[in-house]
């Protein structure tokens, strides 16, 4: 493993960080208040090459690695966790369910529209009653001829109501019976299929969390991703990839966080001095810094593993689990180094604090990844 | 048309500014280098918006710069040179530069030589004119827009209260300032693309270097913020008379 940062991973980091400065930055407040989604922003990102990072050029995508694509990921995050979140949701679910899965024909359909983002993405696999016990499921598709019927509603989900295509896990088998999933692709407009209530969130507000209804809602069997029972097999997959990027998210917030607090401690004076002199906050700022950077090396870990096309289950929960458990305390810890003004709208900590909380529990929680590392620790 | 545009490697500008070697050389451990935002915003984005008019241009890219220079020349390269020619030399006499530059115009018949209207580190607002001297052809500086019109240059400098415009034939120095263009960021696409594009490396012509540094000075450090009660005018008075001296 290479601890150096390659030049291609930075010159694509520095692109993601002028972005984040000058299209994110001045509007985050103001999205994050009115809970708006901001849509225009998501199609620059697809002219500058973010929505399919790592989408081959072949399907009208970057082409990139998962280290570019976690640099992404936390360059925009390190602004706007909200961003982060739609961003790594578009790429790796969605677009990362088809781009492992379809089939060529599907691969073609949909990939070069996901990846320019013409289309944004949806993924739906949680349910009101079935978080992480997705076995139970209640949404279903039923054969019919050659088309399927899809009826249930799927919550959560990140772009339910604006996602243009959607990949939905539905059961094809009978409850908690192994291999009872299975995966298809539906496009917005088919009739059946509706965005339902959208939440109302603590933080990432800026990223559309809604429910995706499903209603006697009819699509061809060239719209199934794989073979009928791999769907929970396949979305497992997809979370693996899926974890590396919560992972990334979670480091930006942890960054952003930090990099504000350094720079408020050594403006803010009490006492004649600096508050970055007191040992009560420079310990802390330490804290911040050592896990941080144990967190980018889980997570360069993981890339790395991905890279080479070996097994990374264990790794990339381990990464998840850690950074967004650091990225709450590194934003808690923040808010406290900004005192009073931390608590405020008129710095940017209050919103790492808000958005961090998020990541110990999307895209499976700690105890999940808790449970993913013990499984494969105890094999 | 063949575009020459000419960039230089600058210190980002929240660089901390220090130095070395009894103050007479930046110390450069830490810093984050830029291209020089004239150089890249104005210059380079102008000349990029020139070939996407007329696709048959040729736009070029020169650097005069030790091999760390090579980042910044890929990022210009993924903005849209075709090709980019490194100047082997860490000669940083404007002079000797400006002759370096002028070589490799001289090999390329070019007919734009794009600059920045200055650097942001040393801020010489020199080299431009002695590229044109050095080529014997006509320079335009501070220019705000260009324009081809029936293969003459149209360009408009700011003068002092208002605008100038100029006509002139080609070829053709100009340094170029805010107004020339908007500043882009690469795209994905771009930075994958610059891998594999050409980024020749040359070594230097002889030439005279006729300036060095003999030190550099910080500024002196800001005095504390002085408070008067807004009800003593004749304090603030008295302040900005016998202490700023600015009244």
């Amino acid at each position: 493993m290479n601890f150096t940062t390659s030049e291609l991973t930075q010159q694509v980091a520095r692109s993601a960080r002028d972005f984040a400065q000058q299209y994110i930055k001045p509007h985050l407040m103001e999205w994050d208040e009115s809970q708006e989604f901001p849509l225009h922003i998501f199609k620059e990102m697809g002219k500058l090459g973010l929505m399919g990072v790592l989408v081959p050029e072949q399907y009208g995508g970057t082409g990139l690695g998962y280290f570019e694509y976690s640099v992404v990921i936390q360059e925009i995050a390190k602004v706007c966790g909200s961003i982060g979140l739609s961003l790594a949701a578009h790429n790796s679910l969605c677009t990362g369910h088809i781009l492992t899965f379809g089939n060529e024909e599907q691969k073609q359909k949909y990939l070069p529209k996901l990846a320019t983002a013409e289309f944004i993405g949806a993924w739906g696999l949680t349910e009101p009653n079935t978080g992480s016990d997705a076995g139970n499921m209640k949404t279903t598709a039923v054969k019919d001829g050659d088309n399927w019927i899809i009826n249930g509603t799927k919550s959560w989900i990140t772009h339910g109501r604006s996602g243009d295509v959607a990949v939905v896990i539905c059961r094809t088998g009978e409850p908690r019976a192994k291999n009872n999933c299975t995966a298809f692709i539906v496009d917005r407009g088919t009739p059946g299929f509706s965005g339902g209530k959208k939440e109302n969130k603590l933080g990432m507000r800026a990223s559309e969390t809604a429910e995706m209804i499903f209603d006697n809602c009819i699509i061809p069997d060239s719209n199934r991703l794989g073979e009928i029972g791999d769907g929970f097999k396949q979305s497992m997959k997809v979370l693996d990839g899926g974890r590396i990027s919560i992972a990334a998210l979670s480091l930006g917030i942890a960054k952003g966080a930090y990099e504000a607090s350094v720079q408020y401690s050594k403006e803010r004076h009490q006492f004649d001095q600096p508050i970055s002199n007191f040992q009560g906050i420079a310990f802390k700022l330490a804290d911040m810094a050592t896990k941080i950077e144990c967190a980018e090396l889980l997570i360069n870990q993981s890339c790395d593993l991905k890279m080479k096309g070996l097994p990374m289950t264990k790794q990339a929960a381990m990464a998840k689990y850690y950074a967004s458990e650091i990225s709450v305390e590194v934003s808690t810890d923040a808010v406290q180094i900004f005192g009073g003004y931390g608590y405020t709208k008129d710095f940017p900590v209050e919103k790492f604090y808000r958005d961090s909380k998020l990541c110990t529990i999307g895209e499976g929680t700690s105890e999940i990844q808790k449970l993913v590392i013990s499984r494969e620790v105890l094999k | 048309m063949k575009i020459l545009v000419c960039i230089s490697k600058t210190p980002d500008t929240t660089a901390k500014i220090a130095f070395s070697d009894n103050n007479t050389k930046f110390a450069e451990a830490g810093v984050q280098w830029i291209i020089n935002p004239y150089d890249e915003w104005y210059a380079l984005v102008r000349a990029i918006e020139l070939k996407e008019a007329d696709p048959s241009t040729v736009l070029h890219l020169v650097n005069v710069g030790g091999a760390d220079s090579e980042p910044i020349i890929r990022k210009a390269l993924a903005l849209g040179g075709d090709e980019a020619i490194r100047v082997n030399s860490d000669n940083a006499d404007s002079f000797n530069i400006a002759s370096q530059i002028a070589a490799i115009a001289k090999d390329g018949a070019y007919d734009l030589i794009f600059t920045g209207k200055e650097t942001i580190d040393y801020n010489g607002s020199s080299i431009g004119g002695m590229v044109a001297e050095l080529l014997d052809l006509p320079y335009i500086s501070h220019a705000v827009k260009f324009d081809l019109e029936g293969g003459k240059a149209v360009v408009v400098r700011e003068i002092e209260g208002g605008e100038e415009t100029d006509k002139a034939a080609l070829p053709l120095v100009v340094s170029c300032q805010k107004g020339m263009a908007e500043q882009r960021i690469p795209n994905m696409k771009g930075i994958m693309g610059a891998r594999t594009k050409p980024l020749k490396v040359t070594e230097p012509v002889a030439a005279e270097t006729l300036t060095a540094v003999a030190s550099f000075d910080l500024p002196p450090a800001k005095a504390g913020v002085k408070l008067v009660p807004a009800d003593n005018p004749e304090e603030l008075v008295r302040l900005l008379h016998e202490e700023a001296r600015v009244i």
